[in-house]
């Protein structure tokens, strides 16, 4: 299969999301002829001009109309380099859970801008999010630029403005592409109108992210999902640990540490249903035997004896709030799930939110409300095996559960980043 | 699949013996080798499938050892659980059945092989989607998916609908069914059938479609993209008659797979979002 690339898409609808996503999808051809017929139809009746691009990313749009909000919406399309998932997340009061849900599997980000409106104050926190996420790529689409005769000093203020805010932030590689949604111009087709723009279009650009070096491939963590034990009457005696290669490389031999029990072993071998391999790494799913028969159970960790999580009850966290009905308050209880682990959490401190406006950090505050981010710290009822977020998303993230309602309510991050949102 | 069966008390496979189930059961056989799949199967039987189809689920939950409950929609008409639709689509009355028989066996989260890319309503899906008492899915009201950490938690009588393949495309489960080898019933190839073209659509006449007056069958080449009841499912026409050439012929296709082949989706824009609000998949 050609590599994949996840990228979430932010900005307001009037910044021109809507139809930048439908001319990717038409420039490049990866529409069908009734999806593309069903739009012209509806363009048709609405009695706009011209085919409505807007209208692709449909579904969505039906369902603003009946007063249905869905926090992220998924499209797919395919070049011959490359296969795309949008996590299109629409830009509505609710857009910071939208975001964070989206960004959590994103390679990249595109930040829409209007040219004319400059850098918006959305801008700034889909770049904060984004960021805070860890998505590693972030390119900003400087867009409606027919709107101002294809003006090289009106990107080039836009340009100016945000690279100065991101320089607050810890961007690891930030593009910039002027683009005109409506007309096509940088989208997929390089445009004659600017001649001035040296670089190649968003589509060639987001063909051209690298990826590959996202993963962390150095610390073995092999959270245990699922113990595979048949029960066979002809005496086969086999049992395997189940589950997801979260980061590290590890091979048949490799000396292992399981906690929390403390046992070290050996790998003896690593299975798939087709037979044996001589290696696994993220994203794998694999079942993993051992030497030495040790209890181990779903929840349990499998790393490298010189190379540790930490091994904790306390916790650290950037978390975003996401739950309309109730907000985050101190001394209150949830359920936690990291990796593949359950218990129960304790808000010990609501130590700041975080204004994600202005990175102003507000200490005052012992509560957090929809969409707010903020500092907390938790006690938990078990320990849980945790790396810093920035240095493993997989083992640095979690959930927290209402357990009255059973619905997901926050999304946190262990440590504190660089600097220091 | 394993997120599931270590969460979930008692879930279950949902099966209709077309490729995206024929992908479901090769995963679950993945997922847990060399222990056997450790839920069972169930297939909401219209009484309308393509028999090859029927045929062929039997062969399969046999070589895997699994568990099969068919939960059977004529079963269902006889008993007055449910009636008979006019115009020959047994699609609404799939939803009770399903319900009835899910009700029964206790089960708490059930696997689906629908994908996003298929239709809008789907689109929407989380992976573990929330079902209520009534099995209504809420559009409005899912649980936030972030990362891989999914949330299957449940209260009595609640469920989960789950969708390992949501982000997979029709051109992944083919190019799937390629790599890994994945035997599939004869009707998704290319062959000569003698098809009656109704509305621009071309079906196969067989037991379930005989011709209407002034209607006039052709011999074509022609194959199936979707597996649904044999008297609603639409051929296409194609010379692909190996799995490469399907392969070849899904990424060139210019229309999807419903907007081609499936004449229940069309009764209306919302046709689906309305069945699975009601607890369809």
């Amino acid at each position: 299969m050609s590599d994949l690339l996840r990228f979430a898409t932010a900005g307001s609808v009037d910044d021109g999301k809507s139809t930048l996503i439908g001319r990717l999808l038409f420039d490049s051809k990866t529409l069908f002829n009734d999806q593309l017929e069903s739009v012209e139809g509806v363009s048709r009746r609405r009695g706009d001009e011209y085919t409505n691009l807007a209208l692709l990313t449909d579904g969505l749009k039906a369902e603003r109309e009946q007063g249905i909000t869905i926090d992220v919406a998924y499209r797919y399309f395919a070049t011959p380099k490359r296969k795309f998932i949008i996590a299109d997340t629409p830009g509505h009061v609710q857009y910071t859970r939208n975001m964070v849900t989206g960004a959590s599997t994103a390679n990249a980000a595109l930040i829409i801008v209007d040219v004319r409106n400059g850098v918006s104050e959305q801008s700034r926190r889909h770049a904060f999010l984004a960021t805070l996420l860890g998505v590693p790529h972030i390119v900003v689409c400087v867009n409606k630029m027919d709107l101002v005769d294809y003006s090289e000093e009106e990107y080039e203020k836009v340009r100016r403005d945000f690279s100065d805010f991101a320089t607050r932030l810890n961007i690891q590689d930030l593009t910039f592409v002027p683009v005109s949604a409506l007309k096509g111009d940088n989208v997929v087709n390089s445009s004659e109108n600017m001649p001035w723009y040296d670089g190649a279009p968003l589509l060639s650009q987001l063909e051209q992210l690298f990826v590959a070096s996202d993963r962390n491939m150095q610390d073995v963590r092999f959270p245990v999902q699922y113990v595979i034990r048949p029960q066979t009457s002809n005496g086969m005696d086999y049992r395997g640990y189940a589950g997801t290669v979260s980061s590290g490389v590890m091979k048949p031999g490799d000396p292992v540490l399981v906690l929390p029990s403390g046992f070290e072993t050996k790998i003896k071998a690593i299975d798939s249903a087709d037979g044996e391999l001589d290696e696994a790494y993220p994203p794998m799913s694999v079942t993993v035997r051992l030497e030495d028969d040790i209890d181990i159970s779903r929840g349990d960790m499998i790393c490298r004896p010189q190379n540790t999580p930490e091994t904790t009850q306390d916790i650290d966290a950037r978390i975003c709030w996401m739950d309309e009905k109730q907000p985050l308050n101190e001394g209150h209880k949830y359920a936690i799930k990291q990796t593949t682990r359950w218990a129960r959490a304790i808000v010990k401190d609501v130590m700041y939110r975080v204004d994600i406006n202005s990175l102003h950090r507000d200490e005052s505050v012992n509560e957090l409300k929809l969409n707010e981010i903020g500092r907390v710290k938790l006690r938990t009822t078990q320990p849980f095996f945790t790396d810093p977020y920035v240095q493993n998303p997989e083992t640095g993230s979690f959930i927290l559960v209402d357990e009255s309602t059973n619905r997901t309510v926050a999304a946190g991050m262990i440590g504190t980043p660089k600097h220091g949102y | 699949m394993r997120e599931v069966a270590a969460e979930m008390q008692r879930p279950c496979l949902l099966f209709s013996g077309g490729k995206d189930s024929l992908v479901m059961l090769e995963l679950a056989r993945k997922a847990f080798a060399p222990a056997r799949i450790p839920f069972p199967v169930m297939h909401v039987d219209t009484g309308l499938n393509f028999p090859e189809v029927i045929a062929f689920r039997d062969a399969k939950i046999a070589e895997l050892g699994a568990e099969l409950i068919v939960a059977s929609v004529p079963d269902a008409i006889e008993r007055g659980l449910v009636k008979e639709p006019p115009g020959g689509s047994r699609n609404q009355i799939q939803t009770p059945v399903l319900l009835e028989a899910a009700e029964k066996h206790g089960f708490d989260a059930m696997f689906g092989g629908a994908r996003r890319d298929e239709e809008k309503a789907r689109a929407k899906e989380r992976v573990f989607s929330f079902r209520d008492e009534f099995s209504q899915w809420d559009p409005k009201s899912q649980r936030p998916e972030i990362w891989s950490l999914y949330n299957g938690r449940v209260f009595p009588g609640e469920s989960i609908r789950v969708f390992p393949l949501s982000n997979w495309t029709e051109l992944d489960i083919w190019t799937y069914i390629a790599e890994a080898n994945v035997a599939v019933p004869d009707l998704y190839y290319a062959k000569e059938r003698e098809v009656v073209d109704r509305d621009g659509m071309l079906f196969a006449v067989n037991d379930f479609i005989t011709l209407k007056d002034g209607e006039k069958s052709e011999v074509r080449s022609v194959r199936y993209r979707t597996m649904g009841d044999a008297n609603l499912t639409a051929a296409v026409p194609s010379t692909a008659d190996t799995v490469e050439k399907v392969v070849e012929e899904i990424e060139k296709v210019r229309l999807t797979e419903r907007g081609a082949t499936r004449g229940d989706d069309k009764v209306s824009e919302a046709a689906m979002e309305e069945r699975k609000r009601v607890g369809y998949f």
